[in-house]
């Protein structure tokens, strides 16, 4: 059984061989195949078209389906390995063991933003950034620039709380769980730490930074954290919604799966910690 | 490698086309949204063509012929030429594929925070492989 641990508590061994996963992944073609599909959808997803990956009910399962589609590639290279998760309430400065050298590396230099430290520094040759959407091919971060900072717990609590799944108009205006922490109202959640990253995490190519994994293996944690609190709260919408993937309705782009078959994550994946 | 646009990319352009339309139906959701500072939804932000940083930003309208329809409901912003992917919220703020997850005021901010982030590097269509 795949146990998903907090990355602040894997072992040297494990961290060595989550990297090597990711490198091999990378070597073959496969990682830049997930580049591509996420940076697909979020271009377009819109407010008031169809909606899928992003601003919308299914930002959760769609989330989660990618999740292990990417950790299966993972197994397939190394069967011990698992997707850790990011607390980022937790470890919440660029001095947390995370950004290590033998781990993901550290923030960018002053100068060109370029990571220089770690498995995925340009220096190593072994990360080209070849999803791209300007002339930079080198992995960079701007880890809390200008001061910006991590939610809290209180933060995260605060939108744990809301009882209610999602809500019209079922985008990045609605009023309910699933858009709190997406981060396009209130106190933000997800959204800002794709912005606290900064670099390739702050745009629509985001997964060229391995961190990508690590912060959705936490955003979908909450999720089931959330589902636990709430046992009477449903996905919604239900049906009959135009633009937006209902509970039933197939997502795209694997169509053969719907946000019921994603509501129980214990089928495919287990937490270190009781939900 | 090949090398083909974003939109080639994602097959079709999906809703752009109705996109002003729509919202303006959705007037009333977009009015209450919390970040209005934009204008209201169903009017358009004005153009603008300035030197930002060393680098010509623009803004406007897009025109047929332009790669067809865009995701900020019909609205085009270029950087040195080159147009950056941009798109428009409920609420009226604006994101780009630069800067996808922090939401601002307007088309221009938009485009200056995305010299900003660019450092200089040139905007490139996607390239694949």
């Amino acid at each position: 059984m795949t146990v998903r641990k907090n990355q602040a508590t894997l072992t040297a061994d494990e961290k060595r061989r989550f990297t090597a996963a990711l490198l091999e992944l990378k070597r073959s073609g496969r990682y830049d195949a997930f580049v591509t599909t996420h940076n697909a959808f979020i271009m377009s997803d819109t407010d008031d078209g169809d909606r899928v990956g992003h601003r919308s009910p299914s930002f959760l399962p769609w989330h989660r389906r990618f999740l292990i589609e990417f950790e299966e590639a993972l197994r397939s290279v190394d069967a011990t390995v698992a997707l850790p998760y990011w607390d980022w309430t937790a470890d919440r400065t660029s001095r947390s063991s995370l950004w290590a050298p033998d781990f993901l590396g550290g923030t960018g230099r002053a100068r060109d933003g370029q990571v220089t430290d770690g498995p995925f520094a340009r220096t190593g040759g072994r990360w080209p950034v070849n999803v791209r959407v300007d002339g930079r091919d080198y992995l960079r971060r701007d880890l809390g620039a200008a001061g910006r900072q991590l939610p809290t717990r209180a933060e995260v609590d605060s939108v744990l709380a809301m009882e209610t799944y999602d809500t019209a108009p079922w985008n990045s205006a609605s009023d309910a769980f699933r858009n709190h922490l997406e981060g396009w109202r209130g106190v933000n959640l997800h959204n800002r730490v794709h912005v606290w990253v900064g670099g390739q995490m702050a745009t629509g190519v985001s997964p060229n930074d391995p961190v990508f994994w690590l912060h959705h293996a936490f955003v979908d944690k909450l999720w089931a954290d959330w589902q636990a609190r709430h046992p009477r709260s449903a996905y919604l919408p239900s049906a009959g919604t135009r633009n937006v993937v209902d509970l039933h309705d197939t997502m795209r782009p694997w169509n053969d799966v719907t946000p019921a078959d994603m509501l129980d994550h214990t089928a495919h994946y287990t937490f270190d910690t009781a939900a | 490698m090949s090398s083909i646009t974003r939109r080639r990319a994602l097959g079709v352009a999906a809703g752009a086309a109705g996109a002003v339309t729509v919202l303006a139906q959705a007037g009333p959701a977009a009015a209450s949204a919390p970040r209005a500072a934009a204008p209201a939804a169903d009017s358009d932000p004005a153009s603008f063509d300035e030197v930002y940083r060393g680098r010509r930003i623009q803004g406007g309208p897009a025109h047929g012929g332009h790669h067809g329809g865009h995701h900020g409901g019909g609205y085009s912003v270029t950087i040195d030429g080159q147009e950056l992917h941009v798109m428009r919220n409920a609420d009226g703020t604006w994101i780009s594929v630069i800067n996808h997850y922090e939401p601002v005021a307007t088309p221009r901010a938009l485009a200056r925070a995305a010299v900003r982030e660019l450092q200089g590097a040139p905007l490139v269509p996607l390239t694949l492989g």
